[in-house]
């Protein structure tokens, strides 16, 4: 494997007392599992209940960062990934933030910042219990295939695009 | 024409709150409420559930302040397995749950005065809500926000290897706690690389104290006046006296400081508050028994414990406490806006017990577990970061869970919330012509002196867009103003 690889790291998040707002975490859990045993020392992997304002100094030494989270849209059916842009909107429940605001905040803290992204699986329930919806695990799934092809095409070429962005949408 | 107003949400608190304000025919003030608009059905849920699995269960009610909720329960089993009400761990047990309470406490009001109060200072509650927020301290106040978010990172790594793990930790458990502390642990915490270890966590946190005294000196008018009005004020306290946020008895003064409960073992919390409800909120409103529902509610919190307690050993921030009390010259402290001065030399505190625990050598080694004769029924009461909370469960014989209740410390300050928005209402709305958005962030700074968690008191999903709803005294609607959320 090559020396000169972008550090990565998959950053899920939410609640998996919740069901399946916990997607996020049973990603990191499950795509952690599989980097081990490819042997992949560039990923690294972190979860939480929440996004919070420490994340912005946790992200700041990484080429690259995908965070992971539920995601109740509409417009997603199963699975969605996009860049992320640094925004100082603020959310309404400011104990938790969103990734463009730790995006945001890291810049204004360390003058520098991760390419990112957020990969929103579709969820359906939200009730006390601990166990995906059957669709929202179906879902999951579809995710972690997704980007483990793009981590192997892309860890396997010689020159590496430097768009790590780009690499991971869809 | 009789005016009434909507916020909903209240921003920077946690959960979903809305505010409806009355005004008359000449924009008087009538009456406000704060509402909670979700119901929490918590307590019915963990009924049938094995009793040990309640610390860990008890976090799925809120991603915000899982760590109180993990040691209330916890508490609560320590006395359903026979380990006592409190001070029958073995000290490694209780030392090493102390430091996870002290790390959750100095993270969360670092989070609450760096992040969401502290912009209303610096920017003023009328300043542009574009920069009014944790981004504007960044760029005006770059220390200040590198400090905060340094602080909360440390308290998050106390809490990591005390619990086990950030998230749904199992560190402690009926009758004890799951591990040692490593030597590795500790010395990352006692003395790792700048900034993050304890003798800058103390630094910060005695330069945040100096900030707010410094702004306090010259901002009086708000910080004094601002959601001001005599209370009876609630908090567990040593069994000498001493602020404590992990174990003691039952104290509640009024507002001249006369003590109307003390030494009240927590177990028999029941015999001294009840909880009553109303039609318009979620929430229910506790009081205090013998003075009954209109008269006998209380605060709790930073300004409540502070109020309470008769010294703080540790010995930076027993020196902030004096000169706290010194303002109201030994009397209660009655105003909101004090709220965030107490949590400044709670933080202060965390950091020096933070340290005093570190350097202990019953962390590392040491019994883990206490085992005793079984009971039915336990209650757990523990200062958390927002107040006195209570986690109360009685069992069956099969083991299961037949009755839960929680009383979280934003229930108990729900009449004292009310008061702030009626205080903000009054002072900055009441008798104006045009409504501005600084006046309504007047209104939800008064709330947020409290830093509610509405999520512990209801279970907020999805994402609401803040509605201000205009209607007239015959309730048509006049005007309406959405801010979207992302």
């Amino acid at each position: 494997m090559m020396n000169n690889l972008p550090k990565i790291l998959f950053y899920g998040y939410g609640n998996p007392g919740r069901q399946d707002d916990g997607v996020g975490i049973s990603f990191t859990e499950q795509l952690s599992d599989w980097a081990k045993m490819k042997g992949f020392k560039n990923i690294d992997f972190d979860s939480n209940y929440q996004l919070n304002i420490e994340d912005a100094e946790n992200i700041s030494s990484y080429d690259i960062v995908i965070f992971v989270d539920a995601s109740q849209e509409k417009d997603i059916s199963d699975f969605d990934i996009a860049q992320v842009k640094p925004s100082c909107k603020v959310n309404f429940t400011m104990h938790a933030v969103s990734p463009s605001f730790i995006l945001n905040l890291c810049s204004e803290i360390k003058k520098q910042i991760p390419q990112a992204l957020l990969l929103q699986i579709k969820g359906y329930k939200w009730e006390f219990q601990q166990l995906l919806s059957e669709r929202a695990e179906l879902n999951l799934q579809k995710a972690i295939t997704f980007i483990k092809n793009k981590l192997e095409k892309y860890l396997e070429k010689s020159n590496l695009d430097r768009n790590y962005s780009k690499i991971f949408l869809k | 024409m009789g005016k009434k107003i909507t916020i909903e949400p209240v921003t920077r608190v946690e959960g979903h709150g809305k505010v409806t304000i009355y005004l008359d025919d000449n924009n008087n003030f009538k009456q406000s409420r704060l509402h909670i608009v979700e119901f929490r059905g918590f307590e019915k849920f963990i009924q049938g559930r094995p009793y040990w699995e309640a610390p860990v269960t008890v976090q799925r009610l809120c991603g915000i302040c899982p760590v109180s909720h993990h040691l209330a329960a916890a508490k609560a089993m320590d006395v359903i397995v026979g380990a006592g009400t409190g001070d029958g761990l073995t000290p490694t047990a209780e030392k090493m749950r102390r430091l996870m309470h002290f790390g959750q406490v100095f993270q969360s009001h670092v989070l609450h005065f760096f992040h969401l109060a502290s912009p209303d200072l610096l920017f003023g509650i009328d300043g542009d809500p574009a920069i009014r927020n944790v981004i504007g301290i960044a760029k005006m106040h770059k220390e200040l926000a590198v400090q905060a978010v340094m602080m909360r990172k440390f308290g998050q790594e106390v809490i990591k290897v005390t619990a086990g793990k950030k998230i749904h930790g199992t560190g402690a458990i009926p009758g004890g706690i799951n591990k040692h502390l490593s030597t590795k642990e500790k010395l990352n915490l006692l003395i790792g690389q700048d900034p993050m270890n304890i003798d800058k966590m103390i630094e910060w946190s005695l330069s945040g104290l100096e900030f707010f005294k410094n702004y306090h000196k010259d901002h009086k008018d708000i910080i004094d006046n601002f959601a001001a009005y005599p209370s009876k004020h609630l908090s567990m306290v040593r069994k000498d006296g001493a602020l404590d946020l992990y174990h003691g008895v039952l104290r509640a003064i009024d507002s001249e400081g006369n003590k109307i409960l003390d030494d009240v073992d927590t177990q028999d919390y029941l015999e001294h508050i009840a909880e009553e409800v109303r039609s318009w909120s979620y929430m229910k409103f506790p009081y205090l028994r013998k003075y009954g529902p209109k008269d006998g509610w209380y605060r709790v919190g930073p300004l409540a414990r502070l109020n309470t307690a008769d010294f703080i050993p540790s010995p930076l921030a027993q020196k902030e406490f004096e000169l706290f009390k010194a303002y109201t010259n030994g009397k209660p402290n009655n105003m909101s806006m004090h709220y965030h001065w107490a949590r400044l030399i709670e933080i202060l505190h965390c950091a020096e017990m933070m340290k005093e625990l570190l350097n202990d050598p019953d962390l590392l080694k040491g019994e883990l577990v206490t085992k005793g004769k079984k009971g039915n029924e336990g209650v757990g009461v523990l200062e958390a970061p927002r107040g006195t909370l209570f986690h109360h469960y009685k069992i069956n014989e099969d083991d299961q869970i037949t009755m839960a209740n929680l009383i979280v410390s934003t229930t108990n300050n729900n009449i004292p919330m009310n008061l702030a928005v009626e205080s903000a209402v009054k002072q900055f709305i009441s008798g104006k012509n045009e409504i501005t958005e600084g006046m309504l962030n007047a209104v939800e700074v008064g709330i947020r002196a409290y830093d509610p968690c509405l999520s512990c008191a209801t279970h907020a999903i999805g994402k609401l867009p803040l509605q201000i709803k205009l209607y007239d005294s015959k309730n048509n609607l006049l005007d309406i103003k959405t801010k979207n959320d992302e």
